[in-house]
This record gives C-alpha cells, structure tokens and sequence, in this order.
C-alpha cells in the first residue's frame, strides 16, 4: 500500500545509500539498509533501491548479508534482470570456507524465483548435496526441491532423485527429514517418496535422533508404509510405543494416529493405544496455551465419537474456566453433554446451571442448549433447571428454553404433560415465537390458555416482521382450531382474512390460502393433513447415540479437519434440519444423483448391487424414516436370527448393509433399522418381530421397506438379499 | 508445510513478513486481519481458511502469530511451532511485546530464516540457532538494578538470601554489553496454575493443578546440572501416602534432554540446560488438593427494597473471604468478581481498607473487587449495596457465581519443592542460581 511521501523516503535512502561517507562507515550503512527491510516489512515499495542493495551484498558481514538476502528474495521476481548481477557475489560465497556463509548463499540464492534460475543453481546444488557440513547439505536438499518447484513441467532428474534417496542415509537427521521433504515434492505426480521396508526400518531406527517436529513429520510419512507381516507390525508399534507419552503434544498425536492407521485389523491394540494417549490429550486440553486448548478438545471429540467412556471419568477437565474464550467453552460444553452419565449428571448439570446467566447470550444459550440434549435422557432434572430459569424473565433465556421444550416433547413425547404445564403457567410473556406457536398448536388441547396467547399474537399481527412466524402462526391456529374449534374458529376467521387480503409477503398468502381451501374441504380432510406424525416413542432407540468405528474418523484426525468449520458438531446440524429440509442434506444422502439412471422395470435379470457410501446420522435417517411412505411390506417367514446382533451387524456389513441402531437383546418387540445404497437410491428398512405370545402376530420376521427415489428393482433385490442372510444366520445358529 | 509466517500487532500492523514458498501474495495478510476481526467471540478463530488457503494462528504478548499453509498439516504441529517461536523470540529478545519485535524485527527475521527453509521446521533448539544468529537484541527498556518496584512478586531463595528482582529474567539471553550480560545466571522457577470450583456450601467440587519447573539460563555454556525435587515425591494414584505429608502428583512429564536415572530413588532430574527458557518437568494433580483452598468465600444476598412505591429495589452482597495460607504468605492481586442481576444501575459500597477498590461494571454485569495485597490468615469483608430498578426475586439467582483471580508467591499448592541445584563439575563462584515458585489461579470459582 502506498504511504505518503514514500518516494521522497526511497529518494533519501538512495540517496544516502550510495553516499561514499555513509558506505565508508560500516555501521551507519549497516543502519540504512536495516531502514530498508523496515519499509519493506511495512508494505512499502523500496525494490527501487535493488542496485545500491546488491552492492551491499558485497560485505563480510553476515549479519549485513543476511538483511540484503531477505530484500534480494522478496525483489527477485520483480527485478529479474538486475537480480542476475547479485547472482556472481552468490556463487562465489557458495564456495566460501565458511559453512555457514556457503549455506546462507546457496538458501537464498534458490529462494530467488524467478525463470532462468535453475541454470544457475543447479551446479552448486550438486556440489552442496556432496558438501562436508550438514548445514549445508540440508539447505542443498530443499534446493532440489525449490529447483523443482521452479519449473514443475519438466522431468524429472533421475540423478538428483537418486542421490536424494542415498541421503536418507545421511548422519545428520535433519538432512534425513529435508530428503524426505524434496523427493516429496519432486516426486509428488508419482505419488510421492516410497517407503519401502528397508526405509521404514532406517527411519524407525533413527526416530531417537530426530528432535520433535522431525519426529512427527517421520510418522506423518510412515503412515503410508503397510507392514508385511503381524510380526512386523508389532515390532514396528513396539518400538513406537514410548512416543505415545511424548511430553510434545504433536508428537505423541502423530503417534496415535500412526497406531490407529497401522493397527487398523486390531481394534484391542487401537484401544490401548488410545488409552495410552488419552493423558496427553487431556494435558493439552489444560494446556497454557489455549489455542493448544482448543485443538486438544477438538481431538478429544474425535476420539470419543468411538470411544465416549474413555474421557468419563475425567469429566471434570471440562468445566470451563472462567477467563477462558467462548470458543473453548462451547467445545467444553459440547463435551460434557457426552460424558454424562447417572453417576456425574447431577454435577454437571449444576455446572451447566451456572453457565445459563452467563454476560455471554451465545454461551447462555448454548449451556442451556446442552441441558436441553441431556434432557432427553435425564428428563426430570433438566426441566426443574429450565424451568427455573423462566423466572429469570430475560429475552435470551426464554427464547432458548422454549426451544428446548420444543425439542424435548419430539423426543421424548412422555414428557409432554410436564412441559405443557410449565409453558401455561409462563406464557404470560412470550418471546420465542415459532417454537412456542409449535408448542401451542402441537398441544393445544393440553394447555388451557393457549387460544387467548395465540390471540394476542393475532391482534398484534400488523406490527410482526418475520414472516415465518406469520407462517407457524397459520399453521398452529388451524392446528388449534381442530381440536378446540368454539375458541379458535373467530380468530383463525381474522387471521385467514389478514394473511389473504392484507398481507405483502406471497409466502404467508400463500400458506393462507392453502389453509383456507383446506378447511373448505371439511374438517376430516384437513385434520388428515394437518396433524402430521406425532413423534414415535419407539423411535427413541435412534436417539441413543451409537459408537463409530474408528476408521470414520482416523483419516482426519491431526489434521485441520476437526478445528475448522467444516467437522461441525451434530447438534447445530439437528436443529437446522429439523427446521427445514435443507437441499443439501439431500445431495449429501446422495452423492451420486446427478447421474441417477433409473434402472426400466424390465432388465430384472441385472444382478443389483448394493454399496455403503457414506453414513447417515440418526437423525437424518429418523427424518427420512418419517417422510417417506413404506413401499413394501414383507413377512420372511421366519424368526430373527438368535444369533450375537454384532455378529448380525458384521453379516450384514458383509452384504454392504449398513445397520443403524436395533434394540438390545432379546426384549420384545424386537426392533431393527438398517440401510443401504444401490445404483443412485437410498434404501431404508426396518425390521420387526413382534411379541410371539400376542394373539395374531406370528413370531416371523416383518421387514418394511421404504425408499427415495423409488426403484422397485433395487428393493427387490435388497430385499432378497437381506432374506439369504438373514436365513444363512438362521441355520449358522440352529 | 507452512506457506508464510508474519506477525501483526494489535492493531493490525504489520512487525514481520515471511514468505516461503512464494505461493500466495502479501495480500494475505489483510485477508487474515479482516476475517480474525470479524469474528464474533463464540468463533473459533484458530484455524481459519479463506480460498484454499489456510490460517493457523496463536495470540501471544498482544500479538498476532500466523502461519498460513495451503496443505493440511497437523494443527499441534503449527500452534506449538507458533508458541516455540514467540517463546524463541522472548528469549533473544528478553520480553515479548509489540515494541521489542519491532525493534528486533532484523534479529527475528535471521531467526525466522534458519527455523524455516522452504515452509519445513529445521530446527528451533537454542544450542544450533546461537551459531548462527549474529544480529544482537535491542532491549526494550533499560535494565537497572535500583528498579526495585516489583520486588517480592517472585520470592527468591538462594544461597546468599537475596532477593532478586522480578524484571531480572526478562532479558536477552545473548548480549556481550557489559552491566547486563556479564551476569551468569540461571533461574528455576516452580510455576503452577490452579482451577478450583467450590460448590455452594463451601465443598470442594473440583480442584486440578497444573504445574511445570521452568529454567531460564543466561549461561553460555553450562554442563550437567542436578535439580532435586523433595524426596518423598509419589506419582500416581497407585502409590499409597503414608503417615507422612507426602507430596504427591498424578502424572508428569519431562523434557527429551533430562536424564531420569536418579529420578526413581532419589527424585533427582539431571538436565544440561541450553540458553534460554524451557520447561523440564510439567506435572499434574487432578481432583485434589493437598493444602486447604486458599480462599474461602462466605456470600450472603439479600434483596431490600428502598422504597416499594417506586419499585427502587437494591440487591445487598455482604462477601466475606478469608485467606486460609499460612501466616507468612501473601497472596497479591486478587480481584473478586461477582456477577450482579442484569440491569444494575449503581452500587455504593464498604470496603475495609482504603488500599482495596471496587467498581460496577454493567458491560459485564458484574461487580469487581480488588485486593492488593492480602495476607494469610486474615479475613476481609465488604458489603456492596447495587441498585436494580425492577427487580425480582428471580434475579437473585443471576448473583454468581464468583470468580478469583490471584497469585501466589513463594507458593505451591502441591508442596512441591526444589531441594538443591546443583552444576556439576561446580563452575566458578560467578554463576547465580535462583530458585522461584509461584502458583498463579487458572480459573477460581465459587458458587454462591
């Protein structure tokens, strides 16, 4: 950015730069040139001055080298012609007796970028790979590297490739590490440098050698070895073991993750391993430094998605400080909500309690956000707390408990009858207006007040400004009229009358016509279409959240994935789509459907094929679970299969069907969700045995097929897939 | 690998830019301050990512510490390189502010350039980068001996008794001027952070402590020194206490270079410490507390109405808080704030001593009380009368919970101890060894 007056100060500095007193004077002029790489740093222009720097460079002092490098690197490019005349004063500090003057020169020299330079540096990277100090070879490493990167096009040198590889065998371990680095890059189109046995052995040896950071970029390339034998690999992890302790959180984090890479066929050594990390995990959670902090929690969350008991009893760690950033609080709380259990909930409710009068509105409502996730399992305590905290009378906090409400009695529909008796005695001063309208609506029968509050939303219609309230206000008031049709009938009549005639927003005219065209059609048509689902208790099972196998997360983990946005806790994404059925859940469900082919009903014959792809959460399943319509229905004709249900889950795994949640053991009914992927369709299925003794139902097997997009081949396929199975189990247990 | 590195002050200027790899432009650099200034405070701000080009930043001193990269490195990796490097800079440097980078922005840049080559970590041990750094430090203030203002924050002991003033580590650790560098000192200190919750009946809910022995060494070169810890250390829940008050941690680890062998007989951790400040031994105690709570809060809230016709209601806190360390200690700095109802308009208060303040701060709803200096033993009381027009009796439940901030000289709550320190083969009477411990509140809270 151009300042004020920066050419008269680029004037002056020529000006005193090229002054025979000021050069006479080493360190008046060392003082000007140190002038110069400040305005750089400032943003200023000063590449005018590269003639009078390159004559600087012509100095026995390496510090005064050092400053005119740094202004010769960033000009470079810009100047190329005039950088070539410093490129003579380079080549010959490349063969200066001093090391360090020879690696200074030969750095910078190939820090230059610009077209051309590889003549030039080519030659004194040659020599430096050969050259007798490591402080110079390691430069002369990465400069095969830059020289690469220079012109990426070209081939590849087959000669400086080899000697790279020669270099692995350097006694100096960072020249190791830096041969690691270049033939990387070099080779990046070939698919980097290969690690074979005898390199992964060499670098696993060398391990004790290599400070920290080369420590744990070693294991970052190790990742890629596969041992050959179960042997190998137990020689290769115990080797590896001490450094799951490493008082350096990177290092022993790289090492866990190279664990769960490797011992990817043994989940009781991945389990050990992550025992055996979970204390300097924890230690970076409490660490000094809080965006270490943060990074530590981040991975905390990844590890328990499979292991959620491992941090259990540590739950405490989590409290949050009080000077600390939201940031890290949010993490916290997202944590603890995990980690409940009977034992703990009393505490960290308290504790959770205490965040809910926060100064912070965000954190005020995310704490109470969490009470409201525990609430689903701990009903009764969490709603004494937020019931309590209605009295507080505070916008924010009232807006969020009345959500959570909300939440709560989709869930847990058996807590409906406390939650309505609270929100009658509150509404006197209503402020989150969609979710109470829900709540109104969904049980109006329940709550005695609730035609005067919808009343008053009513009235007070010309001054609201969010349509979607005006739109949930539409809906819950047919809703009520339903059930209490002599309080509500004159006050939808005006609602009806507003939205139609008055209203700007075509949205709300809209929902207002449908539901006035609906009531024309007589009250039985429109309570089929307007009382929707109610939640299904039996759907509970979904909630309870299952463990991920580790290989889900271990590609990600030490990366950037976990911190940035992008690995978002599941609860926001809850809450969004139960909002609205966002287009993107959809294309995430369905990679493929771009280039959806519907198979035509004739070609049965074509084998189906069934795939994975990637997991549903249980939340989108519930939902799809409720919107779509059963397709096929099918008794199988025999029992389930008495078999171990992870054995059951492993064979079905096997056929690439993917099982979602099922009841434990052998209550009764028995229940089961499962879903699968085939030829650009969703396949959903659940299946049901019912009570044997109950008159009626036989003791079979009841599989419900549901789908999107509906492809009758698929499901037969699917479905007679699922019955070989489930039958092979049946005869493998009888 | 990293694609550059700069730190920016406060403010958004720019004290030192480095680009490695020549992937992106200096524009960058803007981009990141937009995005971290736009943040609200509930988003995390660590990893950032604009265009395919990522930010990995840590706030140290005031100060912005970026690196932006365009692959996907491990984000330990990057924060504890950014940490190492403003730990390197407050080393050569002597402290860590916006005024000693811009003075040493030359210095900080040969740093820089031997630390990073092409976007890899070379090294960042203070043995190799000492051969190669030339530039000396500009200190930022002027060391002198009479600036006695601080003394006591850290208490010393050393052979000869005295004690040395706090400003004495924060210096460069490579400097050939006379008064300041001729001096070869090394500095142990015992540091621990402390985060407490007490429950609203005066329980101890939760107590942890982190701490870590930290030795800053002006030594040019030093040989193998033995530090010993108390004898009858235990680490590990496993090992049973005896009658004796033994001092016990849960866990703890060491530097790469201290060697253990006398660690496990007689807790003696050999170490040839390199220029600099770098932390040998960081331990923990989780859910204890050996020594009782260092405060104790004794809360009552009333509400009292002034006058009912108008509604002028005032909340009345009555806090008294005793200080339970021993008699000789002193705790320094404490600051109380105790959250008050939402709409608080003023507050008159009755503080004991005319040294204590207290103010109201409505941004925070909060009320802030300050203490010096308090001593061992002694109990303080206040009583602080806050004016909240409508209040309800709800609105008492918004008064807490409390929050302390303190710190501990010559403290540590684990009981943890430096018994000797020892430079092996004993070097000539001109090196000065300081030990210090201080235990500093992480977070302190008690619920009312």
């Amino acid at each position: 950015m151009p300042y004020f007056g920066s050419e008269e100060m680029v004037k002056e500095l020529k000006r005193a730069l090229s002054n025979p007193n000021v050069q006479a004077d080493r360190l008046r002029y060392k003082n000007y040139i140190t002038k110069v790489i400040r305005y750089m740093t400032q943003g200023l222009d000063v590449s005018a001055l590269f003639m009078d720097m390159v004559k600087a460079s012509a100095t026995v002092d390496i510090a005064q080298k050092k400053l005119v490098y740094l202004y010769m690197c960033t000009y470079a490019s810009d100047k190329p012609d005039l950088a070539l005349l410093a490129i003579n004063t380079l080549r010959k500090d490349c063969a200066d007796p001093n090391p360090m003057v020879r690696g200074l020169a030969l750095r910078n020299m190939c820090n230059f970028r610009m077209p051309g330079m590889t003549e030039y540096i080519e030659q004194p990277i040659v020599a430096g790979l050969r050259d007798k100090a490591s402080y110079v070879r390691r430069v002369a490493v990465l400069g095969c590297a830059k020289m690469h990167s220079l012109q990426p096009n070209t081939d590849i040198d087959g000669t400086i490739v080899n000697e790279l590889y020669a270099l692995l065998r350097d006694p100096d371990p960072v020249v190791v590490v830096n041969c690691l680095r270049a033939l990387e890059e070099i080779l990046k189109d070939e698919g980097g440098v290969v690690i074979n046995k005898p390199i992964a052995h060499h670098l696993l040896n060398r391990m004790k050698d290599l400070d920290s950071w080369a420590q744990s970029e070693v294991l970052t390339f190790l990742l890629r070895y596969r041992p050959r034998s179960d042997d190998e690999l137990f020689d290769i992890l115990s080797l590896l073991d001490s450094f799951l302790q490493s008082a350096h959180a990177h290092v022993a984090v790289a090492t866990l993750r190279l664990f769960l890479q490797l011992a990817s066929a043994h989940p009781a050594v991945q389990a050990d391993a992550l025992l055996c990390t979970s204390a300097p995990l924890l230690a970076t959670c409490g660490a000094a430094s809080r965006e270490l902090r943060f990074a530590g929690l981040c991975h905390v969350q990844q590890v328990m998605r499979s292991q959620p008991g491992l941090f259990g009893t540590h739950y405490k760690r989590f409290f949050c400080g009080y000077s600390e950033p939201t940031y890290i609080k949010f993490r916290k709380m997202e944590i603890l909500v995990e980690l409940v259990n009977d034992e703990n909930v009393a505490l960290v409710l308290e504790e959770l309690r205490s965040y809910c009068t926060d100064v912070s509105p965000e954190l005020a409502q995310a704490a109470i956000a969490a009470i409201g996730r525990i609430a689903q399992t701990y009903s009764e305590k969490c709603l004494d707390i937020l019931t309590g905290l209605l009295a507080l009378k505070q916008d924010h906090i009232t807006s969020a408990v009345i959500q959570m409400f909300r939440d709560l009695v989709w869930f847990c529909p058996q807590s409906t009858a406390a939650v309505c008796q609270t929100v009658e005695a509150c509404v006197d001063s209503p402020q989150d207006s969609e979710a109470l309208l829900w709540l109104l609506g969904e049980h109006g029968d329940q709550i005695s007040s609730a035609p005067y509050v919808m009343e008053g939303y009513i009235d007070g219609l010309k001054t609201e400004l969010s349509s979607a309230v005006k739109m949930e206000l539409l809906t819950a008031s047919v809703k009520m009229f339903l059930c209490r049709p002599a309080e509500t009938q004159d006050m939808l009549g005006r609602l009806l009358h507003y939205c139609i005639e008055e209203e700007s927003d075509v949205c709300v005219r809209d929902r207002a016509l449908l539901c006035y065209r609906l009531l024309q059609r007589g009250v039985e048509e429109t309570r089929k279409v307007v009382t929707g689902p109610k939640s299904d208790p039996s759907m509970s099972v979904l909630t309870g959240r299952q463990e991920e196998p580790i290989s889900q997360w271990a590609s990600t983990f030490n990366t950037l994935g976990p911190l940035s946005g992008c690995d978002l806790c599941p609860q926001t994404a809850v809450i969004s789509a139960a909002d609205q059925p966002s287009s993107s859940a959809e294309k995430e469900l369905l990679p493929e459907s771009t280039d959806v082919t519907l198979s035509s009903p004739d070609d049965t014959e074509e084998e189906i094929s069934l795939s994975l792809g990637p997991p549903l959460s249980h939340e989108t399943f519930e939902k799809m679970w409720l919107d779509l319509e059963i397709l096929q229905r099918q008794t199988m004709g025999f029992p389930r299969p008495r078999t171990a249900l992870d054995t059951l889950q492993a064979a079905l795994q096997l056929v690439k069907i993917q099982t979602l949640a099922f009841t434990p053991g052998a209550t009764v009914p028995w229940k089961a969700y499962i879903y699968t992927r085939s030829t650009g369709t969703l396949i959903l299925a659940e299946l049901l045995q019912g009570d044997q003794h109950a008159p009626g139902i036989d003791e079979s097997l009841v599989v419900s097929v549901k789908q999107q997009p509906v492809n009758q081949h698929a499901i037969r396929g699917f479905v007679s897939i699922l019955k070989g199975v489930l039958q092979t189990l049946n005869v493998d247990s009888s | 690998m990293i694609s550059q590195i700069f730190i920016l002050s406060s403010k958004g200027d720019h004290l030192i830019y480095k680009d490695f790899r020549g992937e992106e432009s200096k524009d960058s650099i803007n981009v990141f301050y937009e995005m971290v200034t736009a943040l609200s405070g509930d988003q995390p701000p660590v990893v950032m990512s604009h265009k395919g080009l990522h930010f990995i930043h840590a706030r140290q001193g005031g100060l912005y510490w970026v690196a932006s990269t365009k692959t996907n490195p491990s984000p330990f990796t990057i924060i504890e390189f950014l940490n190492r490097l403003a730990a390197l800079t407050k080393d050569y440097c002597g402290s860590l502010s916006e005024k000693s980078v811009r003075m040493n922005f030359a210095l900080i840049y040969e740093l820089l350039d031997e630390m990073v080559d092409f976007g890899y970590i070379q090294t960042t041990s203070t043995d190799i980068l000492k051969n190669f750094i030339q530039t000396e430090a500009v200190s930022s203030k002027p060391f002198s001996l009479f600036d006695l203002s601080n003394v006591g924050l850290f208490g010393a002991e050393t052979q000869q008794s005295k004690v040395a003033p706090s400003v004495a580590a924060s210096r460069p650790i490579m400097s050939s001027r006379g008064e300041q560098g001729g001096k070869n000192e090394i500095f142990v200190d015992v540091i621990e952070r402390l985060s407490v919750v007490i429950g609203s009946k005066g329980v101890l809910m939760k107590a942890d402590i982190h701490g870590e022995i930290k030795i800053k060494c002006f030594l040019p070169s030093c040989s193998e020194m033995r530090i010993g810890l108390n004898e009858e250390l235990s680490i590990g829940k496993s090992q049973l206490k005896g009658y004796s008050s033994a001092v016990r941690v849960d866990e703890c680890r060491f530097h790469q270079a201290v060697k253990l062998d006398e660690f496990d007989t007689f807790r003696i951790l050999k170490v040839c410490p390199s220029q600099g400040e770098q932390t040998v031994m960081q331990y923990q105690l989780c859910d204890e507390l050996p020594c009782a709570p260092p405060f104790q809060l004794f809360p009552s809230v009333e509400k009292d109405y002034v006058n009912r016709s108008v509604n002028l209601s005032m909340v009345l806190i009555f806090l008294k808080l005793r200080c339970d360390l021993p008699p000789k200690s002193t705790a320094l700095n404490v600051s109380i704030t105790v959250p008050v109802p939402k709409g608080s308009t003023s507050m008159s208060q009755e503080l004991s001593s005319p040294d204590q303040t207290a103010e109201l701060q409505p941004k925070n709803k909060a009320l802030l009380w300050e203490i010096p200096r308090f001593p061992g033993g002694a109990q303080l009381s206040a009583l602080f009368k806050v004016d909240v027009p409508g209040l309800s009796s709800a609105s008492l439940l918004e008064v807490g919970p409390v929050s302390m901030s303190f710190e501990l000289p010559k403290q540590t709550c684990t009981g943890l101890q430096i018994r000797f320190l020892r430079l092996s083969p004993t070097q000539t009477g001109l090196s000065q060894r300081w030990v210090r411990y201080v235990t500093h509140s992480d977070s302190y809270t008690i619920r009312i």
